[in-house]
């Protein structure tokens, strides 16, 4: 087990094992998505008070979901880059936080989307996309910041401390942001008080979130691969691959 | 400036009449509040700066919204929170820069101190010097915004407490911008969603005085912010000087 881990910590060797990896996700992510968007968009019944416009959470919520737990990750694998410098973990965030942003993007813009049958606008400052918001500040901020220094490896230790700031700040954030909003909105539309939804809504909601989960992991992966291949384009396993040494 | 690396030996006596800063965290640490304390006295102006800029912000309010005071008093406490918080992130960028640029941020860094301790006396030296002047300022400008009588006792202590929470976590954006030519803007990006609880906390209390209810949980759980920030953020300013100066 531990010989397996210093071997993923290799960049040569977890190109070999993302590369068995890989498919495996692909296949997963792509099965999971197509069932549970035919399932959720065609056979899923209709909500009683929304109508077929609540059908949107079937990419809201697993885009929310992944929006946060990327940054978990980004700041988990910026402190076991601190800690015990392995190059792979820090590809592994860098690879991450554009994805994440864009997931961010993606709950923020169908958050607004459902907001015109909902709330009859594209905006409210609910405290849901409030916090969406503020999320999607801090990813620009650790991609701004990697960006702005001239060395990768002042970079790559400047986005992990960020990270980890932000990850110890996410809560704070979310939990003021809640409290700000109860005390200026009592009551409105909630997603978590209404009445339970039925399996057959719930399931495909499941899958998809599932699926979006695989496809966070297949996307990651593949864009470490290149990343990979791009820090390590000098040495001999590489050149190797690319047919330059014969 | 720094202490050396002697061991301590000699009695208190003997060290205070040599009047030489000489080991010891708290000679260290007295050494360093008095060093930035004279450099940011000498530059007045650069102290004067938030304030004014605090200053200006109230009064463009005014003149782009309306003059009509029912409704600068329903939106003062959260301009006034705004602008001050704005104003103390504008002197954020000159924190470590002068420190950074004359290389005496190096030696700070070489010294056998505890880092965590030495920034923390540097950004209490920041929060003396803007976060203070600027919550003592606030009664002031909440009066030219028909503030509500009576709340501007909680003002000056929300935004007197909630700006050290800010000087805290801003000096992390600081710290990480200080190495980079053009780190002001960055600066901003980095650190004002982390400010935005304090906010929420610091305009809620100011606006909880105005209605009439209990201003206490506001104002403990700004000074849980500012403990937190206070336990945390020292080990995350260090850590981002070292990463700025060996970068």
């Amino acid at each position: 087990m531990w010989a397996f881990i210093h071997k993923l910590g290799s960049p040569k060797w977890f190109y070999a094992i993302s590369s068995r990896l890989l498919p495996w996700f692909w296949t997963t992510a792509v099965l999971l998505i197509g069932v549970g968007t035919v399932w959720g968009l065609a056979f899923a019944p209709a909500d009683y008070q929304q109508g077929n416009s609540y059908r949107i959470i079937y990419v809201h919520v697993p885009a929310a979901f992944l929006a946060q737990s990327i940054f978990v990750s980004m700041a988990v694998a910026g402190l076991i880059f601190m800690v015990w410098k392995i190059k792979i973990a820090d590809m592994a965030a860098a690879m991450m936080a554009p994805l994440g942003a864009a997931m961010t993007f993606v709950g923020l813009f169908s958050g607004a989307v459902w907001g015109v049958p909902t709330w009859g606008t594209w905006w409210m400052w609910d405290a849901r996309l409030t916090s969406m918001l503020i999320l999607f500040f801090l990813y620009i901020g650790v991609i701004a910041l990697r960006g702005a220094f001239s060395s990768r490896h002042s970079a790559s230790r400047a986005a992990s401390v960020l990270a980890m700031v932000g990850v110890i700040n996410i809560p704070i954030i979310k939990y003021s942001v809640d409290w700000w909003y109860t005390l200026h909105q009592p009551s409105s539309f909630s997603m978590t008080s209404r009445p339970s939804m039925p399996a057959d809504m719930w399931l495909p909601l499941l899958i998809m979130v599932l699926g979006f989960y695989c496809f966070f992991v297949a996307v990651t992966l593949m864009r470490m691969r290149s990343e990979i291949l791009r820090r390590e384009s000098n040495k001999r396993w590489v050149r190797e691959l690319a047919g330059e040494l014969s | 400036m720094r202490g050396t690396e002697a061991p301590m030996v000699e009695e208190e006596g003997a060290r205070v009449s040599r009047g030489e800063p000489r080991g010891g965290l708290v000679v260290a640490l007295r050494a360093t509040l008095k060093r930035d304390l004279i450099l940011l006295l000498r530059r007045r102006s650069e102290l004067m700066n938030p304030l004014v800029f605090f200053a200006l912000v109230i009064t463009l309010f005014p003149i782009g919204i309306s003059p009509d005071p029912v409704l600068l008093a329903t939106i003062a406490p959260g301009l006034l929170w705004v602008a001050a918080l704005l104003a103390a992130l504008l002197s954020l960028d000159s924190l470590f820069r002068g420190d950074f640029e004359d290389g005496s941020l190096e030696q700070l860094l070489l010294s056998p101190q505890p880092l965590p301790a030495l920034v923390l006396a540097k950004v209490a030296v920041h929060w003396l010097m803007t976060g203070l002047p600027l919550a003592l300022m606030a009664p002031v400008l909440g009066l030219m915004l028909s503030l509500p009588a009576g709340s501007y006792g909680v003002l000056a202590l929300s935004l007197a407490v909630g700006t050290a929470s800010l000087s805290l976590i801003g000096a992390i954006g600081a710290a990480l911008t200080v190495g980079l030519s053009r780190g002001g803007v960055l600066l901003s990006l980095l650190v004002l969603p982390l400010y935005i609880p304090v906010l929420i906390f610091g305009a809620g209390a100011v606006k909880a005085t105005i209605m009439g209810d209990g201003v206490t949980a506001h104002l403990a759980i700004l000074g849980a912010l500012l403990a937190v920030a206070l336990m945390l953020a020292p080990w995350a300013i260090a850590a981002s000087l070292r990463i700025s100066i060996n970068g």
